[in-house]
């Protein structure tokens, strides 16, 4: 790439450095600092000064040093290699850099984002000299991992008539596969393409969201779904699960490709996914979850600006494997660590801060990263879509906070963790009186359609008992559970029930920790029919103690671990025990 | 202009013997300096007063026209025409050998026990870098402390950081001696080392540690930096670096396992506030710094165990809760950072609970992994939630018995208060000296449980009933 001297530096503040003498800078342009060639980005222009922020950090740079400009915007490499490595904010390799600094990250270092050695065997489209190459044309393919076939595209920006294209074949990613006609002249193909992170892609259009993603949590699924294209917020304060409820999506849900974000929090949580992932096998497919996803980790402890860039990194690569006609989820973990990097560095550069010191620009960086998901037809005719899974941390786990709040403007579904749950020990810690969705009448539809009539009408009726519980406990904090009659007792009696058998999910447990849309609408079945007929026995005279006693309801309350995802046929067995069981019961009382 | 990018480093050297006589401004620890040559950032200072005495110091802030540095020792008796100022051309090191244990130092590393400074080994970055996470290895080894509390319900592994939250006057001190006295990893002996970081405590609490670890033979395996109340507060956000850059050495050069003690991590954190205001930049809460977060990242982040190396670096920093608030933003975006925390209970203390670790805001996030068959007992997991849960509810009953009084609650919620009798004065409540097994441990847990029927647990396993339930 050629390189150009495009200033000096004036004044270093942290990452924020002060370069005079600029004259024919880029906003936004990459930019290398020093003879270490620290990784920076121009993100100011004032007269012959420019501000620019480095990625890396600045220990060392004095001014006078040289910087110098690359000519194109912060940038990701986009092709194939991607799926199961990890990088770090600005899709540095994590395992190169390991390979040439060992255990700590050296600063400086120049390793290129995808593979130059790599050989991968390209299967093109049929597609003869002189077809039309519109932008996002998807020309021919590449088995990635046994489990994802990577469609190679016509980069955006780029159209024309096809000149050559190479036949099956192994290349490297550099290597020309063909080459197209364009109005700017002749360009070479590749299998890969640049993307500036902070642009959306182009897709054709925005489709509705009707297709829930299927996370295999309950208290998600079935209370507050998300739409496959959707945006959620997970607030909550420190040791709430918010990592943990990212980390069983990202293994169970039912997306093609994972790209996980972890901005600005643990190593070893990054760790975590990279030596469990491996072993773990998606059920849907049989193949390890390792082979569907892509790891960006910006930990506490690397450049705060390179966190800052973490979040758009990932959610371009999200959005190129959407163009390939996939779904995708992104979790970022999280938003917070990532507007405090803007907070940081807007205050390096002494900008007037809004409330909390954060910049009066944070809702709008808020709202143009969540408005990056969708289900979207793409530029090649396909359907995809980019979820967005973003976790909030709101200081003293208070959601009044300005990134809580202005996520929850952009965002269409809220899970709030609680932390009276998460200290009870009750996972996912999501409360289901502050939670909302609002993909749920989108999304009933297909329940309806795949999960068999009547899904609306129970979670509404589970829904509207939650919610008569709290109106009784009140009563009951007054006046202790002994004044209220039998009836009433039976319902606090079933969401106790609802909440240790249904809501509760232990994500440590082989069988617990993904349950089947099936097994969900069956498990509530069980618990709505014991309800149900709980409340006649009761009419009847049957004593709330007597009901509590019975067996099977022990039975119902374990029935997450013991029932697996694969043996539905035993709910039957459960149900016809429960109804036996309330039948000899109430022959008594006759 | 002379271009910096062609200084070779000959010229560095002489740049960096070049002293400029007289500061611009002196502010708080921060010192101004004009007109200097290009200065880098994060460089070594050497500043020296009227005396002669050298102090040491960090650039904050470089520019063409004035350079900002931070000095460790403090300002006071620091002159504006007098004093020297050294620019060294590289970031602030410290030698560092094996040898180091059994001595003490102060924040900086100079020794202040009347010995001489030991032979380094190696001259390494006190600011560290940042671990690769591909380089990690998942910590998941189990390391008895002989205290309930903890290894039953927040057990404690080998490479986390595990702070202690805690209040004035409470006995964090005692907990942490004695966590450092019993750790044990099952079936093993291994190498291992203590580093001990005072930021701002007293003298007596320094004392105190040096005590005990004397008391128990030790001392010869503990490397101690003190930073005490009366040393300067600037020199407290150097200290936890200078500990934390030997137990670096300590575990992946010379394949010990370390503990670092540090407290008190509030007193670090207020000197970072103190900096910060004097620099005039904008707060978020409290006053404290934006990058508050990043910064004690940039510590609890250096711990932890690495793939091909034996030692690890476990921590045990030490915070008070100012007000015993766990929402302040010391406890706050600690809690955001560390793995899991052990949380004290004023109300406990004073019921004469020791240690009064409270039950439900406590927590061990690594436990998961290293507990249960094969590593500590296979219902150790399963109890552990059972006793979560059923203390949890045992707190809302005690909050029902207050309104509608004791009398008024079912037969059930009785047995529940009697259980959490029971689990606080058997389970958490221990001796300072007792140390239990985790066997013990469990077994104590069973046995707190029995006071419950047993259709309430929920969270066990009819076979784990079947042996340990003895209700
Ligand atoms: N579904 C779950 N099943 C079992 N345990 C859970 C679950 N969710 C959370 N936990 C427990 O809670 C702990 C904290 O969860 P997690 O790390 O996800 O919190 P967090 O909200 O991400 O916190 P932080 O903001 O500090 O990163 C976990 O270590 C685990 O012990
Ligand atoms: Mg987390």
């Amino acid at each position: 790439m050629s390189e150009r001297i495009i200033g000096q530096v004036k004044r270093v503040n942290g990452p924020v450095i002060v370069a005079k003498g600029v004259t024919d800078a880029m906003m936004m342009e990459l930019v290398r600092v020093g003879e270490a060639r620290l990784v920076g980005e121009v993100i100011k222009l004032e007269g012959e000064n420019a501000v620019i922020q480095v990625y890396e950090d600045t220990t060392g740079i004095a001014p006078g040093h040289n910087i110098y400009g690359s000519g194109m915007p912060l940038s990701v490499e986009l092709g194939p290699g991607l799926i199961g490595t990890i990088y770090d904010g600005i899709q540095r390799p994590l395992e190169e850099i390991y390979k040439i600094s060992n255990q700590f990250i050296e600063k400086g270092i120049n390793v290129p984002n995808l593979s130059r050695d790599k050989s991968w065997e390209f299967q093109p489209m049929n597609l003869a000299p002189g077809a039309w190459l519109s932008p996002g044309m998807i020309i021919g393919q590449v088995q990635e991992t046994e489990r994802i076939v990577h469609k190679i595209l016509v980069p955006p920006t780029i159209e024309g008539k096809l000149k050559k294209l190479a036949g099956q074949g192994m290349f490297k990613i550099t290597d020309p596969i063909g080459s197209v006609e364009t109005e700017k002249g002749e360009k070479d193909l590749f299998l890969f393409h640049h993307w500036p992170i902070r642009k959306p892609r182009p897709t054709a259009q925005r489709l509705p969201l009707n297709i829930p993603l299927i996370t295999g949590q309950r208290v998600i699924d079935t209370l507050f779904p998300i739409a496959k294209g959707g945006t959620v917020a997970i607030p909550g304060g420190f040791g709430t699960g918010k990592t943990m409820t990212q980390h069983a999506i990202a293994k169970w849900c039912d997306a093609t490709i994972i790209v996980y974000i972890g901005c600005g929090e643990r190593g070893n949580e990054m760790t975590d996914v990279l030596t469990e992932f491996p072993h773990l096998v998606d059920p849907r497919t049989g193949l390890t979850l390792m082979q569907r996803t892509v790891l960006i980790a910006n930990t506490s402890n690397m450049p705060v600006s390179a966190r800052e860039a973490s979040i758009y990194t990932g959610v371009t690569l999200a959005e190129y494997f959407r163009d390939q006609g996939y779904h995708v989820a992104v979790m970022a973990d999280s938003t917070s660590r990532w507007a405090e990097a803007l907070r940081e560095l807007s205050g390096r550069m002494e900008e007037m801060p809004a409330e909390e010191g954060f910049p009066a620009y944070l809702p709008t960086r808020i709202a143009e990263f969540y408005e990056r998901a969708g289900y979207m037809k793409t530029l090649s005719g396909e359907e995809g879509s980019v979820t967005l899974i973003g976790a909030v941390s709101p200081p003293g786990g208070d959601f009044s906070e300005p990134v809580t709040q202005h996520t929850k403007r952009f965002v269409r579904c809220f899970w709030g963790l609680d932390r009276q749950l998460a200290n009870a020990r009750h996972y996912p810690a999501i409360s289901w009186l502050d939670s909302y969705s609002e993909y749920l009448n989108d999304v009933s539809g297909w329940w309806e359609e795949n999960g068999g009539s009547g899904w609306e009408k129970n979670r509404g009726e589970i829904m509207e008992l939650l919610h008569k519980e709290v109106r009784l406990q009140q009563v009951v904090k007054l006046v202790g559970p002994d004044a209220l009659p039998d009836s009433q007792r039976f319902i606090l009696d079933v969401c106790t029930i609802f909440k240790n058998a249904f809501l509760q999910q232990n994500a440590f447990d082989d069988i617990d920790r993904y349950s089947t849309t099936k097994k969900q609408i069956r498990m509530l079945e069980i618990i709505l029919a014991y309800y149900q007929r709980g409340a006649e026995a009761i009419k009847r005279g049957v004593t709330l103690v007597k009901l509590k006693r019975m067996k099977v309801v022990q039975d119902i309350i374990k029935c997450k671990f013991s029932i697996s995802n694969d043996d539905i046929q035993e709910f039957d067995k459960l149900q016809a025990r429960l109804e036996r069981s309330l039948d000899q019961m109430e022959q008594l009382y006759v | 202009m002379s271009d910096i990018n062609q200084i070779s480093k000959t010229q560095k050297k002489l740049l960096a013997g070049r002293e400029y006589i007289g500061v611009h401004r002196i502010d708080g620890p921060l010192v101004f300096i004009q007109k200097t040559h290009p200065v880098g950032y994060r460089e070594l200072v050497e500043c020296v007063d009227k005396d002669g005495h050298t102090r040491l110091g960090l650039v904050l802030d470089t520019s063409e026209s004035v350079v900002v540095c931070q000095i460790f020792e403090g300002t006071s008796g620091l002159t504006m025409p007098d004093s020297r100022v050294r620019f060294k051309g590289e970031p602030l090191t410290i030698g560092v050998t094996s040898k180091m244990l059994g001595r003490v130092f102060n924040g900086l590393g100079m020794p202040i026990d009347g010995g001489p400074a030991p032979l380094a080994e190696a001259e390494l970055d006190v600011n560290g870098k940042p671990i690769n996470p591909t380089a990690r290895e998942y910590p998941r080894d189990f390391i008895q402390t002989g205290i309930s509390v903890i290894d039953g319900m927040n057990t404690l592994i080998r490479g986390q950081k595990l702070p202690i939250f805690s209040g004035n006057g409470l006995p964090h001190n005692e907990l942490a001696a004695q966590i450092a006295r019993q750790a044990k990893i099952k079936g093993g002996k291994t190498d291992f080392a203590v580093v001990f970081a005072a930021m701002g405590v007293k003298h007596d609490v320094a004392q105190y540690f040096i005590r005990s670890f004397e008391s128990t033979g030790v001392l010869e395996n503990v490397a101690l930096f003190l930073s005490l109340a009366d040393d300067p507060s600037i020199e407290r956000l150097i200290t936890p670096r200078t500990a934390l850059t030997l137990a670096e050495h300590l575990a992946f050069n010379k394949d010990m396992h370390v503990l670092v003690i540090m407290t008190d991590m509030s007193n670090y954190c207020e000197s970072l506030r103190e900096i910060s205001t004097i620099r005039g930049e904008i707060p978020s809460r409290k006053g404290y710094p934006g990058y508050l977060y990043s910064d004690l990242a940039e510590l609890y982040e250096r711990s932890g165990m690495l793939k091909g190396f034996k030692g690890s670096i476990t921590q045990l920093p030490i915070l008070t809760m100012p007000n015993d608030d766990i929402s302040h933003p010391i406890p706050d975006l600690s809690g955001y950072i560390t793995e899991g925390q052990i949380v004290f209970e004023r109300e406990m203390y004073a019921r004469n609970i020791y240690p009064p670790v409270a039950g439900l805001p406590s927590l061990s996030r690594l436990m998961k992994d290293g507990i249960g068959e094969g590593m500590t007992r296979n219902d150790h997991p399963h109890l552990a939630s059972q006793l979560f849960a059923a203390y949890s509810y045992v707190k809302d009953v005690r909050n029902l018995a207050s309104v509608i009084g004791e009398e008024e609650l079912t037969p059930l919620d009785h047995q529940y208060m009697e259980f959490g009798e029971a689990f606080e004065k058997k389970f958490v409540s221990q001796g300072f000296e007792e140390d239990r097994s985790i066997e013990e441990t469990l077994d104590i847990g069973w046995e707190v449980l029995s006071h419950l029927p047993v259709e309430e647990l929920h969270r066990v396993t009819d076979e784990e009933i079947e042996t340990y339930y003895k209700g």
